[in-house]
This record gives structure tokens, sequence and C-alpha cells, in this order.
């Protein structure tokens, strides 16, 4: 990618970003209830949204080769138990990402 | 005036401070992610400014990595930041007499700063429009501060930096998982799931996103009306 490219590509996600802020500002003038439709996305969409990243941030294991996603599979099982036993944000995310750092450089 | 700012400020920093642990942290993280990823400081300086979407700025690494492709790093950004379209939503009525202060609350409406200008009772005599101004303005430089500084400081580090990526997807599980824990059903969770990576195995890494997308859209419009009976809306 060019350097114009990543600028395009930055501001396109600026854009993005802003788009999803200001919207309900400008649509959902004060006073107006908002669509039933659009309260019912607001409650089941976010769910969804945060499977599909997850996928998202793994798209690159191969399953059938190398590692076949196993070094993933474990340092997300100690994110889900560090994040069940203590609800530290922050401890989660630095556990699993320790455990998988140590996992491929020096198991796998 | 200038008095009433002051307080405003004084009464909004204890409420950032569980974020600036968190921001430091993660933004410490993506600048260092964004420097071991080949990028000069600047990109995570201006982005951590310009964005200030958390998640969004993670991805956007990925995406400058790849081809070059804006339309579906339009669409995934209105996918991945929907959700803030429902802060609004809810915030509508807090922004109201904020003057011009207004467009800076909503430019930095991330998670953090909704959820705690969306809770925070306002103590008596503080003016709401600077108490919200001062949450989101602390909350901005303490993401900025850290973005910036991995950025700097990311090629001093001496350690093996492999799996480092990893950050991302532990973030997004303990994202899941929260909404999973507050959630009563789950139906929309796995569909997000199942779909997602449905669509993965079809169309493969590079093109799976959009299909993915729609598909979720589709799949909770027409599960609507029994995810309304169960309760899960």
């Amino acid at each position: 990618m060019s350097v114009t490219q990543q600028i395009i590509t930055i501001a396109v996600v600026v854009l993005g970003t802003m788009v999803t802020r200001f919207l309900p500002f400008i649509v959902f003038p004060s006073g107006k209830p908002t669509p039933k439709y659009i309260q019912y996305l607001g409650k089941v969409l976010p769910a969804a949204v945060f499977g599909l990243l997850i996928v998202y941030s793994l798209k690159n294991v191969n399953i059938f080769t190398g590692s076949h996603g196993i070094p993933e599979l474990i340092a997300i099982a100690v994110v889900v138990l560090l994040h069940l036993w203590k609800r530290q944000m922050l401890l989660s995310i630095a556990g699993g990402t320790i455990c998988y750092m140590l996992l491929v450089q020096l198991v796998f | 005036m200038k008095k009433g700012k002051m307080a405003a400020l004084r009464a909004a920093f204890p409420y950032t401070i569980p974020i600036f642990a968190g921001f430091w942290f993660l933004g410490l993280t993506y600048g260092i992610y964004m420097n071991v990823s080949g990028f000069n400081f600047l990109y995570p300086c201006l982005m951590s400014l310009t964005i200030f979407a958390g998640s969004m700025e993670f991805i956007t690494v990925d995406m400058l990595l790849g081809a070059f492709n804006p339309i579906q790093a339009f669409f995934m950004t209105l996918m991945v930041n929907a959700r803030h379209i429902f802060y609004g939503i809810s915030m509508l009525d807090k922004f109201k007499g904020t003057g011009l202060k207004k467009l800076y609350l909503i430019f930095g409406m991330c998670d953090e700063s909704f959820s705690i200008n969306y809770t925070a009772k306002v103590p008596i005599g503080i003016d709401k429009g600077w108490f919200m101004f001062f949450v989101t303005l602390l909350n901005h430089f303490y993401w900025f501060f850290g973005a910036t500084l991995g950025g700097i400081f990311g090629s001093l580090i001496t350690f093996d930096t492999k799996g480092l990526d990893f950050v991302m997807t532990a973030m997004f599980v303990v994202i899941f998982l929260e909404q999973w824990l507050k959630d009563k059903k789950h139906i929309n969770a796995v569909t997000g799931l199942v779909l997602s990576t449905l669509c993965l195995f079809i169309f493969g890494k590079n093109n799976f996103m959009l299909p993915a997308m729609a598909a979720i859209l589709i799949a909770l419009t027409v599960m609507r009306k029994p995810l309304e009976k169960g309760g899960v809306a």
C-alpha cells in the first residue's frame, strides 16, 4: 500500500467512525421516538459483531497446517478462564497474550 | 466560568482513573503493535487522535498491512462501530444544551466515555457539559499518550514480540465474554460466531467480511420475532 492509499484507508475509517457517532443526532432529532427496528438492532447486534471480530482476528490461523490453531485455542481458553475467575479485563488480556507469546515462541 | 471549568475537571478526573489504567496499557500495546508492524510512531499518534475507537484502530493496522480496499474498510468500520449509533441514541437528551462542546462530545464518544457519561451522577453545582467534556478529553488524552509512547519506544523493546498480535484476539474475546455474561440469551452471539466462521470458509480470509456482515444483519432481521419473544431484545 502506498502512503496515499494508507491515508485514504485511515480517512475512511475516521469517516466511518464519525458516521456512527453523529448519525443519531442528525437522524433522530430529540423528542421523536426511535424506530423499533433500530432499537431491536441496538440490543442484538453488539454480541453478534463481537463474535465476528473474534473470527476476524483469527482469520490467518490455518487449522489444517502448521500448529493447527492449537496455541490460539489454548490462549483463548486462558483468557476465558482468567476472565471468569477475576473479571479483570486487563489481567485477562495480558495473561492470554503472554501465554500465547510463550506458546508460539517456545513450544510450537 | 474559569472556576466552573476547573471544578468540572476536578469532578471528572476520579471517574476516569480506571480508564487511565486501561487506556495506558492498551494504548501502549497498540503503539508497540504498530511499531513492530513497521509503522512510524506518527501513525499511532495521529490515528489515536483522529479515529479514537480502540478496536477499530487495531483492525486498521491489519487493513493497512493488507490490500487497498477502502470500500471494505468503510463498511467494516460501520459494522464494528455500529454500537456507537445506539450510544448516540441514549445520549440525545444528555448532550442537549452543551453548546459547541456537543461536537467534541459526539466525536469522542468511545465505549468508555459513553459508559461514564451515561452512568455518572454529575455532582451538584458542576456544569454537566464541562464535566462530560473533561471525561471525554481525559480519556482521549490517555489513549493518545499510550499509543504515541508505544509507537516511539516500541523499537527499544529487546524481547521477542512474536505473538504480540494475539492481544487483539484476547481483547475481542474479553469483550465478547462481557457481552455474553450480560445477555440472557445467546442466539445472536452464536449467530455472529457461526455465520462469520462459515463465511470465512466459503469466501476465504480476504473476502469474507462483507458477506459475513450481510449474513448477520439478515439473520438477525429474520430472527426478530422469535428473539423478541425469547426475551433477548
